[in-house]
């Protein structure tokens, strides 16, 4: 029998091993050997993950938290950190999706890499990626997953900068990274404020004291952290980085940008979810920031043409959603929202990538439709993503949507209302989305028709999988009201025990629940209704590039000139004042003081040099006089 | 107890003093290498002297491995001085100090 604790420790070794493996035989190995080594060394870390989500399945409800040792790492003054686990239900359940969704995005991507050049480097990064992921989740203390969190954050960066010699891309990788920096910073002090305050970094030990640090001061920790949060997970006003991220390769696109990384701050405020629950101000911020990015990003979306765009706005946008559930100090809804739209994101995701390696490179939606007949694997797996994103029961996102919108309506009927709004604006544009690309006539250009074929099997298998799991996804939370019992909740609500007592519960009628089930579902049919008359039946295409637009239109299609607010009030100034303080201190202050230094020391040297003028018996003279008078000097000290 | 703590201490001190001012004053005077050479020597034994008779007059044995080291010391050194003047004589004809003049910046 082996003991959970090695088996712990191995669920992120296996990735390391793989990527130290793969980077250091980059120019050396095949690409049957790069696709075993980094699929199988993630396999297995599922296997573990699974066995390790078993095992505490059978544990008692309220044993389920085990912490595990690897090594004290520092040790100074009062201040000391441990390289240890933490894995209860909440780090298992991410453990799985991570691993799980991780290892059939790696097999896409064989499939999907195949003529790279950089394959092995692609598969080197996407282990690290997976290993960061995974000591994020599974830190027991606020370092370890400051660590992961930083790594996600560069593998993040190598992976969008992918495909290095195209310089947009680059800027997009510097984009995301300077803008994650941004958060980290508020994370960052964040977490050396909780050390001020409860002496700790560990989890376990800071809980524990959280109920002894005044108010103020937990708010001001929580929405420190909460920076941290936006960055990564791509909130108002740190989320401009994550539309720019799709420069990467779309599996990376899926796996980071949609299911993992960008989930990472919701992962982060349910681990603390005692902080917030005793900081209502922060919750009432989380909340706000993400109802509001869920529904601006939403807005977005709808005018975007290119297939990634689309989808990574609607990804803002159901962060928001979890943003949302997690403010509302629901944080099992939250959690079961990450679950199942890392199953239905990273299908529309992996899917668009078919759609686009199918197509050679296209991503314009314009210059696509009527690819139902040519891809009809990828089409029907893709109707089930929409289909689950949009809310359409049984699919797997209607549960969790209606449970945040549930919690919503409990809280205060105009966040509900504005959630719905935002909901009813997701099902719109991906329907959009998807009748743009799979219906109404053939765009695409004759070069990319000659060329259309069904992807090969390594990308449709992962593809079905997650289709599945898009079905059927959703029945690991089934609310009570339909018969359910929640098993999700029922799980994961051990971790959130303590916070539960500090945050408000109401109760709704089954009979309310029912009315609003129903009406956001008729709602939605309306909304996919629309979209099918705009768009099949009107045969309606966005206009073309150079076309002109309504206002109001091309203020959205322009994203709301957010970036070029950015550029202008944050980007141009700075720049301003580094040219500024570049022409004054750099070049008159600190230039001259160097090459001042400089000149004196020629100076000198020129003047000295004239004292070696070439006779020795001087030298000695010299020498002698020295000794004397060293001598001297001493006799008369 | 030997002999030679019935000659004062003050009697070699004085002998070493003299025989080292001789070898700084040979030193700073002549211009011949050879004799600069010899009369760093000579300084070198002035401070041994010193040295043997302050081990015999402390019954101090230290004093007198210290001469050994130096000896040895100086031995080495007369091997590369005479080697350099040797070169020095092949290159200038003379052991004058004063034609090494070019050796400046």
């Amino acid at each position: 029998m082996v003991s959970i604790d090695l088996l712990v420790s191995l669920v992120p070794l296996f990735p390391l091993l793989g990527f130290v493996y793969v980077a250091f035989n980059v120019k050396r190995l095949n690409h049957v050997v790069t696709s075993v080594v980094a699929c199988g060394s993630i396999l297995f870390s599922f296997l573990t993950s699974i066995y390790i989500f078993a095992f505490l399945l059978q544990l008692p409800a309220e044993n389920r938290t085990i912490t595990i040792e690897l090594f004290d790492w520092i040790k100074t003054g009062n201040f000391s950190a441990t390289l240890s686990f933490l894995i209860d239900p909440l780090s298992s359940v991410f453990l799985l999706i991570i691993t799980g969704v991780g290892f059939f995005i790696h097999v896409y991507s064989t499939g999907y890499m195949h003529d790279d050049e950089g394959y092995n480097r692609f598969f080197s990064y996407l282990n690290l990626f997976v290993f960061f992921m995974l000591l994020l989740v599974m830190g027991a203390n606020y370092l370890v997953m400051f660590i992961g969190w930083e790594g996600v954050g560069l593998c993040s960066y190598l992976l969008i900068g992918f495909w290095f010699k195209n310089q947009d891309y680059n800027k997009a990788a510097n984009k995301a990274f300077i803008m994650n920096r941004i958060g980290d910073l508020g994370m960052l002090i964040g977490m050396i404020l909780i050390f001020v305050h409860a002496g700790s970094i560990q989890y376990l030990e800071v809980f524990s004291k959280a109920t002894s640090i005044d108010t103020g001061t937990l708010t001001l920790i929580t929405i420190l952290l909460f920076v941290g949060a936006m960055g990564k997970s791509a909130q108002i006003p740190l989320y401009t980085w994550l539309p720019d991220a799709m420069a990467g390769p779309t599996p990376v696109s899926a796996l980071i940008h949609a299911a993992t990384m960008v989930t990472a701050g919701v992962y982060m405020i349910a681990r603390n979810n005692l902080l917030y629950a005793l900081s209502p101000a922060s919750l009432e911020l989380v909340m706000i920031v993400g109802l509001a990015t869920a529904l601006f990003a939403a807005t977005i979306a709808i005018a975007q043409n290119d297939i990634k765009k689309v989808l990574a706005y609607s990804t803002v946008s159901q962060l928001g959603l979890m943003f949302l559930a997690l403010g509302l100090g629901s944080f099992t809804s939250g959690v079961f929202h990450v679950a199942t739209h890392a199953f239905f994101k990273a299908l529309l995701f992996l899917g668009a990538g078919s759609v686009i390696h199918a197509l050679s490179g296209e991503q314009d939606i314009r210059k696509m439709g009527g690819l139902k007949k040519y891809l009809p694997v990828t089409y029907l797996t893709f109707v089930a993503g929409v289909l689950a994103i949009s809310g359409i029961p049984p699919f797997a996102g209607f549960f969790s949507k209606d449970e945040i919108l549930a919690k919503a309506f409990e809280h205060n009927a105009i966040v509900w209302f504005l959630a719905v709004i935002a909901s009813l604006m997701t099902s719109f544009y991906m329907f959009r989305l998807f009748f743009l690309t799979f219906h109404g006539k053939t765009r695409a250009s004759d070069h990319a028709m000659q060329h259309i074929h069904e992807s090969p099997r390594s990308i449709t298998v992962p593809l079905m999988v997650l289709a599945v799991l898009s079905v059927i996804g959703g029945f690991m939370g089934i609310p009570e009201v339909l018969g359910g019992s929640h098993a999700l909740n029922n799980f994961l609500s051990p971790v959130f025990a303590a916070s539960q007592l500090h945050v408000e519960a109401h109760h709704l009628s089954h009979t309310t629940e029912y009315i609003l089930m129903g009406g956001v579902v008729a709602f939605t049919l309306v909304m996919i209704g629309l979209a099918y008359s705009r768009y099949v039946s009107q045969g309606h295409v966005p206009a073309a590039e150079g076309e002109t637009l309504t206002s109001a239109h091309r203020l959205v299609y322009n994203k709301y000139y957010v970036d070029e607010l950015y550029q202008a009030i944050i980007v141009n100034p700075l720049y301003k004042i580094s040219s500024a303080l570049d022409a004054v201190i750099e070049k008159l202050g600190i230039d001259k003081l160097v090459n001042g230094v400089g000149e004196i020391v020629v100076f000198v040297s020129r003047e000295a040099r004239l004292l070696q003028q070439g006779s020795i018996g001087y030298y000695i003279f010299v020498m002698v006089f020295g000794v004397i008078a060293l001598l001297v000097l001493n006799f008369i000290k | 107890m030997t002999n030679t703590q019935y000659i004062p201490i003050d009697y070699y001190i004085w002998l070493a003093a003299i025989l080292f001012t001789i070898g700084i004053l040979g030193v700073l005077y002549r211009r011949n290498a050879i004799v600069i050479f010899m009369c760093i020597e000579l300084m070198l034994n002035a401070v041994n002297i010193l040295m043997v008779a302050f081990s015999s007059y402390r019954q101090d044995a230290a004093g007198q491995v210290f001469v050994f080291f130096i000896m040895a010391v100086a031995a080495a050194e007369v091997a590369v001085g005479l080697a350099i003047l040797v070169m020095m004589y092949r290159n200038t004809q003379s052991t004058d100090i004063n034609i090494l003049n070019r050796i400046k910046w």
